[in-house]
């Protein structure tokens, strides 16, 4: 009986809009939804098609139907494809281990109000707002091999960034010390967002800082460690920038969408072979943004 | 323990732009589309930042009209933006014809090429020899420039640069510069080294070099083009011009024995290289000839660029020895830059009339005269007059050679040469032994690409 009064009432308030309401409504759908087919649907529906035909896009007469030939050469006779592959899973797993389990451990560490920690937070947060850019050439002062820092304090010779069996590691370090200032920082509020009750009460249970923190904290912020995954997943997907400036990801700095873009930007055309890229790299993505939301939903339905 | 009832602050307010907004990955994905390519060339198009507005109507009664020159220095990027400024000054000067200048950043002009051009191109742009301009041509993007040659002062040897596969001229050189072997005269003359004038004389001395732990060649690879200097005179010492060309132009096969060859030799001679040569910039590996590090280094003459102002005053250099008799040492790579005339271009005529003069030695002496650093004229006519002696040099030694080759990624299928070659030279370099698989794969490769 009650629910039907409501909806009954429910259905005389959407009666009473007028044009106008409907106007503004209608538009409001309408124009995101355009602007969202146009911008993304219609381009990645394009690529997909592209992903099967040859195309020096020049003219849109010279596109050449060439079924699957784009994947088979990019899974058999492209060499930097699976090397591309490896090294954005190892980015995924380097930036789950190191800079999150860091960037966790400062936040409760700057949490406890001690001296200066408006200091270190400063500090530690500054490399977020540099670009990428800018991060790889203030790493390339320490990584460059005849004139670079680490090598002229140590003695070393390594190249850095040249030697293609720690050119990743050294650029998984430079990516980590800004991913970790803004893990950091998403933990920070997290911290302060939870509700001090909780902790006096495990005080008063008995429970010490270590067991509080995994026990009641840890479970508390999950809509944040949340955050910290679907953020961790997208920015290894879309590492591109630091390998770009640094060598155009050649030489064991190989990315999908650094291959994308040798591909498709600049003097090679390859429009279709870089489509087929592009078309992949939405694939991976795509199962990670099922994954989520699947996570999400379920959450919601709770 | 139930759920408490406190929560964190709302998480989507931490999530940045970068995650929710606009990215590069969509930006990426829009390029693949059409509506972000007009938006691309527009763009370029539309960021002439200092032009002078062209008023319309000057073709008639013999006057040429104005026009619009895109040209691939940024403005204020040094004595290249200041010649190629100097040269549309000196035109409007002559003729009466305004020139608008957009002035673009030379990577962003060369990365944005194709979608400039089927935009809304300026009238005149500035470009390279070799296939790079062939490949255009071909597609119809730039015009017919046949009646404009033969220029006053131009070889045949540029006239055939100029010359794309339908026999045909699409292109106006205005300069060029060698690749050679540099060196440090005061080293060698501390040493008693002297250029080597063969191939014994070339091994002795890098022998002796290496005995004096400095080492030979000064050697860079993380720019991908800069090893292709290398294998470009290895391969024309070993195999000769002709195989050069038909080899870049898909001709001749990759994993042929002409082509082991040259990585077997270079293979010979790595060890007479720098080490970690990926993670170095020629920038850096000219500082070390600079400093008396390495003897010697294979690259363009703009090395000079690259050293300070007292090492670049003691710079000398010769030309690769020859390492096959029969072959001998007459070819070598001189890239020559110069200029197209847009097919997309608003007014051709005045188009094709300023790529006419911006051909003639009156232009390239007008680039010079403004400049610090004068360019190598390609036109014969051009002054001398403020060339120092490595530029006169240059001029010497170019027009002893008897063929001139563009360059590896000049020659080549853009494709080709920016997707699979560069990959593949600085596999030998980190794998020298696997010349078969390096070899084998760069065919496979070509053959789907060129197929």
């Amino acid at each position: 009986m009650a629910t039907d009064t409501r909806r009954r009432q429910s259905r005389r308030v959407e009666k009473k809009r007028g044009w106008k309401d409907r106007l503004v409504i209608g538009s409001m759908i309408g124009v995101p939804t355009v602007l969202v087919v146009w911008l993304v649907w219609l381009p990645a529906a394009a690529s997909v098609l592209l992903s099967f035909t040859r195309w020096n896009g020049f003219k849109f007469s010279a596109i050449e139907w060439v079924g699957t030939k784009n994947y088979v050469d990019i899974a058999t006779i492209y060499p930097p494809f699976w090397p591309a592959i490896r090294h954005n899973l190892i980015w995924l797993a380097f930036l789950f281990v190191l800079p999150t389990i860091l960037g966790m451990v400062l936040a409760v560490v700057l949490d406890r109000n001690m001296w200066g920690s408006r200091f270190y937070q400063t500090a530690f947060y500054l490399p977020v707002v540099l670009s990428l850019a800018l991060v790889g050439f203030i790493w390339q002062l320490f990584y460059s091999t005849d004139q670079g820092l680490i090598n002229e304090v140590f003695g070393s010779t390594v190249d850095w960034y040249g030697d293609s069996s720690v050119n990743l590691w050294a650029v998984l370090v430079a990516t980590s010390w800004r991913h970790t200032g803004y893990i950091m920082l998403i933990y920070l509020a997290g911290l302060k967002g939870v509700d001090a009750s909780l902790r006096e009460a495990a005080a008063v249970d008995g429970a010490n800082e270590v067991k509080t923190f995994f026990h009641v904290i840890f479970p508390v912020m999950r809509p944040i460690n949340m955050i910290v995954l679907v953020i961790v997943v997208i920015e290894s997907l879309r590492a591109f920038d630091l390998v770009w400036i640094i060598n155009k990801g050649r030489n064991g700095l190989e990315l999908i969408s650094a291959l994308v873009s040798q591909n498709v930007i600049g003097e090679a055309t390859r429009y279709g072979f870089g489509s087929a890229l592009a078309v992949i790299m939405m694939v991976i993505s795509s199962v990670f943004i099922a994954i989520y939301l699947r996570i999400v939903f379920r959450e919601e339905r709770r | 323990m139930a759920r408490p009832v406190t929560r964190g602050p709302r998480p989507s307010l931490t999530i940045p732009g970068s995650v929710s907004g606009v990215d590069r990955r969509s930006i990426l994905r829009g390029a693949l589309g059409a509506g972000a390519l007009l938006a691309a060339s527009g763009s370029l198009a539309a960021c002439s930042s200092d032009s002078t507005p062209a008023t319309s109507g000057g073709g008639g009664g013999g006057k040429p009209g104005n026009v619009k020159f895109g040209i691939n220095e940024a403005k204020g990027s040094g004595p290249a933006y200041d010649r190629l400024a100097a040269i549309a000054a000196a035109y409007t000067q002559k003729t009466g014809a305004q020139v608008a200048v957009n002035a673009v950043d030379h990577n962003t002009f060369q990365e944005s090429i194709t979608t400039y051009l089927q935009g809304s191109p300026d009238d005149v742009f500035t470009w390279f020899a070799g296939y790079r301009m062939a490949q255009f041509a071909d597609a119809g993007q730039i015009s017919d420039l046949s009646d404009i040659w033969p220029i006053d002062g131009m070889s045949d040897a540029f006239k055939k640069a100029a010359t794309a596969e339908d026999g045909k001229q699409y292109f106006v050189p205005v300069s060029y510069y060698p690749w050679a072997v540099f060196y440090r005269k005061s080293v060698f003359e501390k040493n008693g080294w002297t250029e080597p004038k063969s191939q014994d004389d070339f091994m002795a001395l890098l022998k002796d070099m290496q005995g004096k732990k400095i080492t030979p060649f000064a050697f860079a690879a993380k720019d991908a083009w800069a090893p292709m200097g290398t294998f470009d005179i290895l391969n024309m010492r070993l195999n000769g011009y002709d195989f050069h060309m038909e080899l870049t132009k898909g001709k001749k096969k990759w994993d042929s024995p002409e082509v082991k060859r040259v990585f077997e030799t270079w293979k010979t001679l790595l060890p007479y290289h720098q080490e970690n040569s990926l993670g170095r910039t020629w920038q850096e590996a000219a500082t070390s000839m600079a400093k008396g590090e390495c003897g010697m280094y294979l690259l363009g003459s703009f090395v000079v660029d690259g050293v300070p102002k007292d090492a670049a005053d003691d710079l000398d250099f010769f030309t690769f020895p020859a390492l096959d008799a029969s072959i001998g040492a007459d070819a070598l790579d001189a890239p020559i830059d110069g200029f197209c005339v847009a097919e997309g271009g608003a007014d051709q005529e005045a188009g094709k009339a300023f790529a006419k003069w911006l051909g003639s030695a009156e232009a390239a002496d007008a680039g010079n005269n403004a400049s610090s650093v004068p360019f190598i004229a390609a036109n014969s006519g051009a002054s001398t007059a403020k060339y120092g002696p490595l530029q006169k040099k240059s001029v010497e030694v170019v027009q002893n050679a008897k063929s001139i080759a563009q360059f590896l990624d000049r020659d080549t299928n853009a494709d080709l040469a920016n997707t699979v070659i560069t990959v593949a030279l600085q596999n030998f370099i980190k794998k020298p032994d696997d010349i078969d698989g390096i070899t084998a794969s760069i065919q496979q490769q070509a053959a789907s690409i060129l197929g």
